[in-house]
């Protein structure tokens, strides 16, 4: 009796165990298959971006330099004293959020204006759409030389302002005025990268099920209420992804500052990174330029943390 | 199929550590240090910064090939390099050790890269240098680490025609511009409305080209960027009254309406079209401007504001890296490139002044008498070296960007005051760049 009974309960675990172990061990052989294909990635990753910078992160602490016959030593916090006592820092601080919070609604916005009227059913928003992504595909070396070239006191864009002014104005000096050389850099910058968010914001768009749109026809909703109640709504992951991705591009500016203005009439350009290049490979101090990272790095966690909390899903 | 079966996973692993293996063993594959040795020919890697300037690379292949062709032990290999850049790509490959065996280095980079470890002193004899021009010759702690072909002299480009009708003396290198004649000089000419901007300073320029072509002026009103008695702090010199005297006249010619806060993108090319009437440039534009104006130009010294005219000295010079593994190769190549004959060749072709006084006897333009003689007595006369020292890298880009803030208006206390105090810093903390 007590033999019999044994045999039938475990003929049953067993029975139950293999049911419940062939849906484990497939899930647990698929997700090594996906370790395996995400490894060649991952491995890249790590060796070329988290690896150097935890190495950077490690140098912000010595008095490293590009070029040395002595060695580097431990100096604790003392790259990060002389960093908060700097002025150029500050100005380079000052400006990058001064770009950053200007370009980031601007862009976002001419983006999302840009994408709803290509997505209109009308022919030639193929041809629109191209033209606009041009800008996106042109190295952005090419693109700062052209708009110095523009921004000239005698280049196209004062000639331009001359003519439609009828000659009442011409211009000034953009890029060598203080005040006007940041939003020159901001509007070419904008210029450029409208395309790539648009192109985002377009594929957004196109997720909306047409039928709340019908639904809201049926409603009687006008043009604004239609945009409020149901675009804007559904375009709630594309936002959130564009915001990041804005804010991350705009807080690394340095490219066009670079070829254009260097740090700009008296530090009106300069920004994080641009000092953190000038003072890494130019004036070979490493262990400065590592602790300016450190702190950017710092600072752009903040930022998208911020973002991140904010734009939360609240479930 | 299934793509979870055991068997295909462990072929996908291995598959994917194969393609990783590689990769890598491709790109770990090092090269010896700028020499290889092949059935008996060693092959030497030179690198110039003259990539894009046909000219002047034209000339070093042919040194290059000459010098192949005259024994067959050693072939060097020439490299160019864009100049912009140049000096960022020797110190990666520094960084990267991977640096040729023969290099040519902007003569004030000397000192910092022979106390960085970059090259080694030359090993040649005594006598190989005698006759050589001694702004040209890189000597650091008494140990020759360089030596150029050419220097370049500074000097003002004007037309006689237009300094006679503005009733503007012609200065001559023992008799140059006073500090206030100058100044009432640019005035007239500006006021006569000829020209937009009659002066062209060379403002639109970066990097090397801001100290070369202010340093001297900022010496001849008594400044300078480092205090040469030992090198080890730039203040009272760089942000003294003398140099903030310098900063208001630098800026006061924007101000006075005489040259452009940012000038054209080529000097030569504005004054050879009639846009300026007086050029602060290098004799490299000589040939442009005497092909366009011939007789009606005239090279003038620098103003002498206070403390004698001063012009830059030292150009780009020829060193061997102490990484070499080909020592002999390298010394036998720099030995054969040091004959007279390629230094008239850099002159001739290029307009540049010849490093050695055999040589510019052979030139016909820097004989005594020759068109070009001027640019030799300003050489002479007026040259100052930029700091020699390893510090001078740092100073370099400080002042240039000191300058550059002068330029657009800041208030030049300040502006000197920090730099100084950056440059102070900077020689600190790398402990007096003691060698």
């Amino acid at each position: 009796m007590t033999t019999t009974t044994p045999v039938a309960p475990n003929a049953q675990l067993t029975v139950s165990v293999s049911k419940s172990a062939r849906p484990s061990h497939a899930r647990g052989r698929e997700a090594l298959v996906g370790a395996l294909m995400a490894s060649p990635a991952l491995f890249l990753l790590v060796v070329f971006f988290l690896v150097p910078a935890l190495l950077a992160f490690g140098l912000a602490f010595t008095n490293a330099r590009l070029i040395s016959p002595r060695p580097a030593h431990l100096v604790g916090l003392e790259n990060f004293r002389t960093l908060f006592a700097d002025s150029l820092f500050w100005a380079s601080l000052r400006n990058t959020l001064y770009f950053a919070v200007v370009v980031v609604p601007a862009q976002a916005g001419l983006a999302l204006v840009l994408a709803l009227l290509v997505n209109a059913k009308v022919r030639g928003t193929n041809f629109f759409r191209t033209i606009y992504f041009i800008p996106v595909v042109t190295s952005m070396v090419v693109i700062s030389l052209l708009w110095r070239f523009i921004y000239q006191p005698d280049g196209l864009l004062n000639h331009l302002i001359s003519a439609f002014t009828l000659g009442h104005w011409h211009g000034t000096d953009w890029l060598n005025n203080p005040s006007t050389a940041m939003p020159a850099i901001m509007f070419m910058s904008i210029w450029q990268a409208v395309g790539f968010h648009m192109i985002i914001w377009l594929s957004g768009l196109q997720t909306i099920p047409g039928d709340l749109y019908e639904a809201a026809a049926l409603d009687g909703c006008t043009g604004w209420q239609r945009f409020r109640y149901v675009t804007w709504p559904g375009l709630l992951a594309t936002r959130t992804f564009i915001l990041v991705t804005i804010t991350i591009a705009a807080l690394s500016l340095f490219t066009q500052i670079s070829v254009m203005t260097q740090g700009g009439p008296l530090d009106h350009t300069t920004t994080v990174i641009f000092m953190a290049v000038r003072t890494g490979y130019e004036q070979q101090s490493t262990g400065y330029a590592s602790a300016i990272s450190l702190v950017f790095f710092l600072l752009v966690l903040t930022v998208s943390g911020i973002q991140r909390f904010v734009t939360r899903e609240k479930v | 199929m299934n793509p979870t079966t055991p068997r295909r996973i462990a072929a996908m692993g291995l598959a994917i550590a194969a393609a990783l293996g590689l990769t890598t063993a491709c790109s770990s594959g090092s090269e010896p240090s700028g020499a290889s040795t092949a059935g008996g020919v060693t092959t030497l890697k030179l690198w110039t910064h003259n990539g894009g300037n046909a000219a002047e690379l034209g000339l070093d292949k042919k040194m290059v090939a000459d010098f192949n062709a005259s024994q067959s032990k050693y072939k060097v290999e020439v490299q160019s390099f864009p100049q912009a850049s140049y000096n960022d790509a020797v110190t990666a490959a520094a960084s990267a050790k991977k640096l040729p065996c023969i290099m040519d280095i902007d003569g004030p980079n000397v000192p910092n890269w022979a106390w960085a470890g970059y090259l080694q002193p030359l090993d040649l004899s005594a006598n190989t240098f005698v006759n050589q021009l001694p702004s040209t010759l890189g000597k650091v702690d008494n140990k020759v680490y360089s030596f150029g072909h050419y220097d370049v002299a500074m000097n003002m480009t004007a037309r006689k025609s237009v300094l006679v009708a503005n009733g503007i003396r012609i200065p001559t290198v023992d008799k140059p511009w006073t500090g206030a004649e100058f100044d009432a000089a640019m005035t007239k000419i500006k006021a006569s409305g000829k020209f937009a901007y009659p002066l062209d300073l060379g403002t639109a320029g970066t990097g090397e080209w801001l100290p070369y072509a202010y340093s001297p002026i900022l010496q001849s009103f008594g400044g300078d960027l480092v205090n040469r008695t030992n090198y080890t702090t730039a203040r009272g010199v760089l942000n003294g009254p003398d140099a903030l005297k310098w900063a208001t006249w630098f800026r006061g010619t924007v101000t006075k309406g005489w040259a452009q806060q940012k000038s054209g993108a080529d000097s030569t090319a504005d004054f050879v079209n009639g846009k300026t009437a007086v050029m602060w440039t290098g004799s490299w534009a000589a040939d442009a401007v005497t092909k366009k104006f011939g007789d009606d130009v005239v090279f003038a010294p620098p103003p002498d504001f206070g403390h004698g005219p001063k012009i830059g000295g030292a150009s780009w010079q020829w060193g061997m890296t102490a990484t070499c593994s080909a020592k002999d190769g390298a010394l036998a190549y720099l030995k054969f490139s040091a004959q007279p004959k390629y230094y008239a060749d850099f002159a001739t072709t290029l307009g540049l002044i010849p490093a050695n006084t055999d040589a510019a006897k052979l030139v016909p333009n820097f004989a005594p008498g020759g068109k070009y003689e001027i640019f030799l007595k300003l050489a002479q006369k007026f040259a100052e070296v930029r700091p020699v020292t390893p510090a001078y890298p740092f100073i370099s880009t400080t002042f240039a960007k000191a300058a550059q803030d002068i330029l657009a208006g800041g208030d030049p206390q300040k502006i000197l005051d920090k730099a100084a105090a950056d440059i102070d810093n900077n020689i600190k903390s790398n402990g007096n760049y003691k060698f």
